[in-house]
């Protein structure tokens, strides 16, 4: 049996991707994960972060909001509120909201209830910037 | 009987009337249709989340959280989702109506509201409820971050004790002529619809199930939300199509009615002339 890892990419907005890729690189709230054929089934959340997949030796890399990730017999199927391809971000934009962003979070102190989303909405500033600018 | 000048005036008044109607009927028509597909685009999404949702709970056995707890319902919210625009039949009526019914059923019980939409707003800010939060002027631009915000804070107040139950207010698309008010209830969550056979498959979970569990929820509560706001959206472009489709026919019926009024009008001064010729022609003879 050919063993081909099928990448699902979902967002509410939209189904964003559909295809069969080499590996997958996800951003898991306890670490990073790789993900290649034939992998054990599993389900993880996702923070704010890159995910990448390659793709007949060519690498994409995308920024996702937080998420989960689960893998079932060659299917990994991705939720996350939201996605972007580099493309699709405008850096300067982005860089005004890592900005923002900063700014909120150093009003914050880390017992304050809106700290951890802060957090999460720096980190993910971060890597729309990153993403956009490295590609 | 009205002059053939009022009778031109209230024509073209009409015909103005009805180059409007059926403008806002083309508006609608393509938004409606964009709202479809918005709709349809959502649904992968929603339908990957229940399936992900069922096969944890199905396996997780003892998972416990307060969203899926019951308990008595002393506090409820209560989201309304109505348009910001006006124009679209009984559309907002019909959801307002639907709304005060639910808080006479429930006078004993404190009810807060949640309205989308300004329609509902101008509608409760004059009467004596409590309204939590309004969320106005957006005609139609309802995002999942604005399905997101909402989930978060009633997710919270669910959590704090501050509300009991919550529950949403909309109107479900049928089709371009039928919208069905329609309450659902979003928390506590129903047991989440089990499929019979299950085929249980051997998960790893990261991190563990019971932290899993507490987001999934808490995205599923979203996406409840951002759901009945696609419906909304439809629904109301649906109505307003239908409306206007309604006000463009009775236009033209008007404008045919009109029209046979004015060729009367236009006839019977001929009449009166031609006799008034006869008749002083007569007297001139005699």
């Amino acid at each position: 049996m050919a063993d081909i890892l099928r990448l699902r990419l979902v967002t509410p907005e939209r189904l964003l991707l559909d295809e069969e890729v080499d590996e997958v690189t996800a951003p898991g709230t306890v670490g990073e994960f790789g993900v290649f054929p034939d992998h054990a089934t599993f389900l993880s959340s996702l923070q704010p972060g890159r995910l990448s997949y390659k793709q007949n030796g060519q690498a994409r890399s995308l920024a996702v909001n937080d998420g989960f990730a689960e893998v079932v017999d060659n299917l990994m199927t991705v939720l996350c509120t939201e996605a972007a391809y580099a493309n699709e971000i405008d850096a300067a934009q982005a860089q005004e909201a890592v900005r923002e962003a900063e700014a909120a979070l150093g009003n914050l102190s880390p017992t304050d209830t809106g700290f951890e989303d802060a957090q999460n909405t720096l980190r993910l500033a971060q890597v729309r910037l990153d993403v956009a600018s490295n590609g | 009987m009205a002059t053939l000048k009022e009778i031109r005036k209230r024509v073209s008044s009409v015909q103005n009337i009805q180059q409007i109607t059926k403008a806002m009927k083309m508006v609608s028509a393509a938004r409606l249709r964009r709202a479809q597909e918005a709709a349809l685009a959502a649904r992968p999404y929603a339908e990957k989340l229940e399936a992900v949702l069922q096969n944890l709970a199905a396996q997780g056995g003892e998972l416990a959280h307060p969203f899926l707890t019951e308990r008595a319902e002393n506090n409820t919210t209560l989201i309304v989702m109505t348009s910001d625009r006006g124009l679209c039949g009984g559309f907002n009526s019909s959801l307002i109506r639907e709304a005060e019914a639910f808080m006479r059923q429930r006078s004993e019980q404190k009810v807060s509201l949640i309205l989308v939409g300004r329609r509902a707003y101008d509608h409760f800010k004059r009467r004596d409820v409590t309204i939590a939060e309004e969320h106005i002027n957006l005609y139609g631009r309802l995002s999942a971050d604005l399905a997101h915000d909402i989930g978060r804070r009633v997710g919270e107040q669910f959590l704090s004790g501050e509300t009991d139950s919550f529950y949403v207010l909309y109107a479900k698309f049928r089709s371009a002529l039928v919208q069905v008010p329609t309450l659902d209830k979003i928390l506590p969550i129903a047991s989440t619809p089990q499929t019979e056979d299950q085929s249980t498959l051997d998960y790893l979970y990261e991190p563990a199930p019971q932290t899993l569990l507490a987001s999934l929820l808490e995205r599923y509560i979203d996406m409840l939300i951002y759901r009945a706001m696609l419906e909304s959206v439809a629904s109301e472009h649906g109505a307003r199509m239908t409306a206007m489709d309604n006000a463009t026919n009775n236009a033209v019926e008007m404008i045919d009615r009109l029209t046979l009024d004015m060729n009367r009008a236009r006839q019977a001064g001929i009449t009166r002339e031609l006799l008034e010729i006869v008749a002083t022609g007569e007297s001139l003879k005699g």
